[in-house]
Formats: C-alpha cells, structure tokens, sequence
C-alpha cells in the first residue's frame, strides 16, 4: 500500500510541471487534503514525514489556528502539535529573536506578519520553502500576501491571511446626519467635517498614529517609499504617495477631526459601539473583530470599497495579515512546512474562514460559498465581496523595509508627534525616515547611500 | 543593653516636649490623641482617595458585562450586577486556564519568595554576627547588586538559562527570584541591630550550639525583620512580569502578570475574542491574595515593632 502510494506520487511529480497551478488551486479549495494531492516530489517525503509523524511546535496567537491543530492531529494521528501563543506581533518577535539568539527554544513555525517578515528573511533566520517545493503554490494565493512572503527568488512563509483594505462605516451614523458615504479621500474629509459639525463628540475615525496604517495608506496612494534590493534599501517618506496621504491627514488632524483615542483599546471598542467613531479604514479582517468586540454595533455596521486618491479609481492596499513561516533551526523542517501547508493552503484554510478568518487563497476568495454570505452583523450585506474585490486591487511593488518590526517601533516617537503637537505630518515623516536611515545602516545595511 | 528604641517612641516623646509650653491649658497630645494638623490631614486625604480610586473603579468595573462596561460611566455601577457572572466565566474560560495561571503564582511565590527570604535571612544573620575574612568584599558586592536592577540582568539570565535548557520551565523564574541582594541588606543591618551580641555569647557559654542559638534565640527577635522581607519578595514575585515574560513561551506555566497580558492583547488581535470584562474581573482576583498578605502580615508586623520598643 505504501509502496503504491510512493509510485503514485512519484508518476505525480512529473505531471506536476504542467499542472502545478491548477493543482495547487484545487489542494487550497479547502476539501482537497493537501498530503494526498500530488503536486511535487517533495509531497512524497511530506507524506512519509507525516506517517513518520514527530512533534512540532507552533507559535501563533491566531485564533482559528487552534481547530486546525485539532484537525490535523487527527488527520495524521503520529503527529503531535504544540500550540503555544507566545505574544502577539512584536512581543513574539522579541521571543522569537530572543530564542535565535540563544540557539535554543526554537519554535518549528512561527507566525510572522507581513511587515515583519523580511526582518527574518533577511536575517537568514527562517528556511528558505523552495526546497519543500514551496515554488508550486504560485497562484495560490492573492498576488499582495504572495509577494510579502518572497524575498528575491526565495520563498520564507506561507500567507495564513490578509488584510485587503476597505471603509467599514457606521451606517446609522452617516443615515442619521444626511451624509453620503464617501468614495473619494476628498469626500472622506467633507464627511468628517460635515459628521463633527453635527455632532461635536463624533468622528470619522480614530487615530494617535499608527504605523501600520500610515504606511498602508501610502500603499494605496501608489507610494514607495521603501526600495529594497538585496541589502541596498532606499527610504523616501517624501515621495509623491507619502505626500498624499501626509496632505490629506493632516488637514484631518488641523481641523481636529479625529478622535484622540488609540486602535485596540477599551475606549476604541466603546466608541465603535456607540457610534462616536463613524468609520475604520482597515484590513479585511475585521468583521470577526466587530462580532465579538462591539456587541452592540450589530446592524449598524457596513462595509464599502476604500476611499480613492483620484475619483472613479479601484486602488486598494493590504493592512495587517500573517504568515506562517520555518524558522531554520528548526530540527523538523519537513513536517513544518507540511504542517503550515496544511493550515494556509489546505483544508485548515476552510477551517479558518469558518472561525472568521479572511483567507489569502485566490480560490477561495472566488468561491461562491465564500464571496456570497450574509453577515447578519452587517445588516445581511455580503460583505465578502467588497472585501474579495479588494484583494484583487491591491496596487503592486510594495516593500517592506528588512527593519520594518524597530521602524515601526519608533514610529510614535516620530510622525506619532503631529498628533500632540506643531509638528507636522511631513516633518514627522521625515524624522521617522531619518532613524529609520540611521538604524538601517547600522544594522549593515546599505541606506540611502 | 540597648535595644533601639522605635520611632514612636522618639517622636512621641519629642512632640510633648515641644507642646508642653504652648498647651499649658490642654493635655499633651499623644499617640491616642494626637495633635491635629488640618493641612497634613488634607494631604493625607488627597492621598488616600489618589490610592483608593483604582481599587474602586476596579472593584464596580468587575461588577458589569462588557458592553455595559463600554457603555456606562466608570465610576459608577450600571446595568445588571455581573460580577459572578464574570467570576464564574473568568475560572472557566479556556478550559480555566485562569486557576493554573493561579496555582503558578503561588508556586513562584512560595518556592521563589520563600525561598529568597529564607537566604535573606540565613546570610543577613552570618554577616551581622559573624566575623570572617572578606566580609567587606561581601558588604561591596551586595551594596552593588542592591543598585543592578533585575530588569538589566533578565536578557542575560535568559541566554545563560537557555544553554542550561532552563528556558520554558518554572525553575527560570524561581531561581532569579531567590536572590534578593536588597533583603539581604535589610535582613543584615536588622539582625545587627535587634539581636544583642551579649545574648548570642551569653547562649554559648552555656553550651548551646551555633544552631541552637540561631533557631531558638535570634529566630524569634528577628520575626518583624523576617516578614518585612518576606512581603517585600512576595510582592516582587506575585507581581514579576518582565522575568517571566523573557523565559516562558508556553502558556501552561505563565504566571497571573503574563495570562492577565496576554488576555487583553486578545482584543488587539485580528480575529481575537475581546474579554475586557474578564480581564478586570481576573485583576480584581488578582490583587485579592496580596491585599490579604498585607493585612494578615502586617499585624505581626506591627506587633513585632511594639514588642521591640518596650524590651530596655
């Protein structure tokens, strides 16, 4: 049987050629078990890694990941999963270097965001996926996670989700003062002022300075303000989309039509709730955050393409979303990536859209099952599709710096000051491009040079 | 002999001698009657509700579901009194993940605190009642380590710990919190102050063993010193966050401080469950088995400090 099993898998690997992409989109399809679908050679020594079984170790706070864990340990009965949630974001990264550093406590997976991937990447801290056969996913998944997880012809992580960016607005807010949900980034601003003008303890949105957001929004504008290649990078926080979209935020921030309240916090889910912050310009996500989070914005909320720099325009950009990815000192790289193959390409990828992911495979972003659901919280609209529609617009070319995760963590310390103070938006950019240069350079890297 | 005499006593002493020419009419203040200061009183006021405002928002907070907590004035209770409610959810949440993250702190307290004050107390003893060679040396390096906060050394513990395969097991956090360079300075300047070096020379001339006279003569005066210590290193582990936080991964043996932490970072997650009700009520539990030390511990405390002052 198991000799039968090999040759089948083997007389596979020479169609896979062909037949990679068509494949690879049917094993993500969520009913195709991923270990059986022979794509490549490599599945064979998946298969046999997965009938060998072993222990891996995964580190993720995602959620949903725990019900595919379950799933496959049931599936592949020899392997064990310890799922450990070792911090969110930048505390598991801290671990995660920690951990590197001391050779030891490696975790087999971890989960990486998008921003911060390169930082590993280029550190040579994670194992390059090629090797597993990684390559033959291309197609798989939207073109924006995809191209966040290679690095040069390398392959470093498999996208779990994404963030394709959309207007999730307050709807009985904007029926309630007469104002038409905007389309425009113009719109967006007379909204906000026709929105605080009617009421004085409402806003268009909340924000302290977020990096995360800010840079997205420079996405969408077209911006590039990071150019990376190899360990030459380029850093323009001043370039036409930084500009834009500095232009434009600050004339919000001038006419004091934000509210002073930070993403995440008690005060955001209670003014999400009771209608004091009128809309979230962020990443597809969201809606499983609304559910739980803001119990009593039920009905209220309701989801519109993200506003557009120039009028009639379908630019979008990506907000957040995660991979998972090999760190190389793990001892069990084959069933690792057998493993995250699973979660991000395979049936766990059903899974997690039932425990309210938002997937990163173009197939099932297509699938009518998917693109076609009511969301009672949103009022019954189909919520998915202007989502899904989103993930197909994500403007191309954007990079990551390789120092994103300490970029990021000085970005309150620098354009975080146009908040609170005179500083202006531009000059907060330009501050932050300044020790993102300095720490760059520092770390060995050729910037700006 | 000379016991010091307890601060009480002194001030008490100075404050009569300073009232007695301008009350001639009234009786002296004492430590029952004391003089009355309307201004300290308002500072001490302005102090306490500063203090206290915390613990009651905490407290009324506990009391609500989370949309009412979102939905209400802080301050005040609202809506339907949810706090067993919130009680009962926060021990079951995540297959009462709540309780192991309980019975882990009392493990690091009792094993880590107690242990730091029994080393505090065992080298504080030598160094004040014995003379041996490098005894400045040692008087050098605990000065210092008082000055290094843990903080600076957690990072390399940490890589140390990891070569010993230490990382991720409760012992990474019990045997830092063992050392405590700053009870055993107090217990030091305490022993050579509370136990009379007459008494020690005295036990051993009539034939009582180092040991003896340790556990039978010095133990009992050193008692206030010895729960000074202990809740000084109690509130140090039951609150430790920045240790544990750099040795432990797995959240089976995350102690409150860290479970607390990662519960409401749940909330800054894509698709995470928010669980602020939880998060408070879960602090309020918290806080409930120090405020208890505090109170039990104190009255030893106390008593051990009067006990001192009369012995002349």
């Amino acid at each position: 049987m198991r000799g039968f099993t090999h040759r089948r898998l083997v007389r596979g690997a020479a169609l896979a050629g062909a037949l990679t992409i068509a494949l690879a989109a049917c094993s993500s399809g969520g009913s195709g078990a991923p270990g059986t679908t022979p794509s490549t050679a490599s599945s064979a020594a998946g298969q046999s890694a997965l009938e060998q079984g072993g222990k891996i170790t995964v580190w993720a706070w995602e959620p949903t990941l725990k019900k595919v864990v379950a799933d496959f340990e049931a599936k592949y009965p020899k392997v064990t999963v310890d799922l450990v949630n070792a911090g969110t974001g930048n505390a598991q990264y801290t671990a995660l270097q920690n951990a590197i550093a001391a050779g030891s406590g490696v975790p087999d997976v971890a989960q990486v965001e998008y921003y911060a991937l390169p930082q590993f990447a280029i550190g040579g801290s994670l194992a390059d996926l090629t090797s597993f056969g990684a390559a033959s996913l291309d197609g798989t998944f939207t073109p924006g996670p995809w191209a966040s997880v290679k690095q040069g012809n390398g392959i470093y992580g498999l996208p779990m989700d994404s963030g394709p960016m959309a207007l999730f607005y307050n709807k009985s807010v904007f029926d309630k003062y007469g104002i038409a949900v905007p389309t425009t980034w113009d719109e967006y601003l007379t909204a906000a002022q026709k929105l605080h003008a009617a009421d004085p303890s409402a806003y268009i949105a909340n924000d302290t300075g977020d990096a995360g957001f800010a840079t997205s929004m420079i996405w969408q504008a077209g911006g590039h303000p990071y150019t990376v290649d190899g360990t030459n990078v380029k850093i323009n926080l001043a370039d036409a989309g930084s500009t834009a979209f500095a232009t434009l935020w600050q004339k919000l921030i001038d006419q004091k039509l934000l509210a002073p309240i930070s993403s995440w916090s008690d005060q955001w889910y209670q003014g999400l709730g009771n209608g004091t912050i009128a809309t979230l310009t962020i990443g597809a996500w969201m809606p499983a955050n609304l559910e739980s989070g803001v119990a009593a914005g039920k009905g209220q909320w309701r989801v519109a393409p993200m506003p557009q720099w120039t009028a009639g325009g379908t630019a979008t950009s990506e907000n957040g979303g995660s991979s998972l990815a090999v760190p190389k000192a793990s001892k069990n790289q084959q069933l690792a990536y057998d493993f995250i193959k699973y979660a991000d390409a395979g049936a766990g990828v059903q899974t997690r859209i039932d425990g309210g992911a938002f997937p990163a495979t173009t197939a099932d972003l297509q699938s009518a099952a998917f693109v076609n659901k009511t969301f009672d919280y949103f009022g019954g609209q189909k919520v998915n599709e202007v989502l899904a529609k989103s993930a197909a617009d994500v403007v191309k070319g954007w990079q990551y710096l390789p120092f994103q995760v300490y970029a990021n963590s000085v970005f309150n310390d620098t354009v975080g000051k146009a908040y609170v103070s005179g500083t202006t938006l531009q000059q907060g950019l330009k501050a932050w491009q300044d020790s993102s240069v300095t720490y760059g350079n520092d770390q060995g890297f050729t910037v700006n040079k | 002999m000379t016991i010091p005499s307890t601060s009480t006593s002194t001030s008490t002493e100075r404050s009569r001698t300073a009232a007695r020419p301008m009350m001639r009419s009234r009786r002296p203040p004492s430590v029952d009657r004391p003089r009355r200061n309307v201004i300290l009183t308002l500072v001490t006021g302005v102090v306490l509700v500063y203090t206290l405002v915390p613990l009651a928002w905490l407290v009324i907070n506990a009391t609500k579901t989370q949309p009412s907590l979102f939905g209400s004035f802080g301050l005040w209770f609202s809506g339907h009194f949810a706090l067993w409610d919130n009680i009962v959810q926060t021990v079951t949440y995540d297959h009462g993940i709540f309780l192991r993250w309980l019975l882990n702190t009392v493990l690091y307290v009792v094993a880590g605190a107690g242990g730091a004050t029994l080393l505090a107390v065992l080298g504080g003893y030598a160094l004040a009642k014995f003379s041996f060679p490098g005894k400045r040396a040692v008087f050098a390096i605990v000065i210092g380590a008082v000055a290094v906060p843990g903080t600076a050394l957690a990072v390399p513990t940490f890589l140390m710990f990891s070569r010993m395969g230490l990382t991720n097991t409760p012992w990474a956090v019990i045997i830092p919190s063992l050392i405590s360079p700053f009870g055993l300075y107090l217990m030091w300047t305490f022993a050579s102050e509370a136990i009379p070096t007459e008494l020690l020379e005295a036990a051993r001339m009539d034939g009582a063993s180092e040991l003896r006279t340790f556990v039978k003569i010095s133990l009992p005066l050193l008692g206030p010193g010895i729960v000074t210590v202990l809740l000084f290193t109690m509130v140090a582990t039951w609150n430790n966050y920045f240790l544990p936080l750099i040795m432990l991964k797995d959240p089976t043996w995350y102690p409150l401080t860290l479970g607390l932490n990662a519960w409401n970072a749940q909330a800054a997650t894509a698709g995470g469950e928010a669980i602020f009700n939880l998060v408070i009520t879960a602090s309020l539990l918290t806080i409930l088995p120090l405020v208890t030390a505090f109170l039990v511990l104190q009255r030893f405390w106390q008593s051990g400090l009067a006990a001192g002052s009369v012995k002349e």
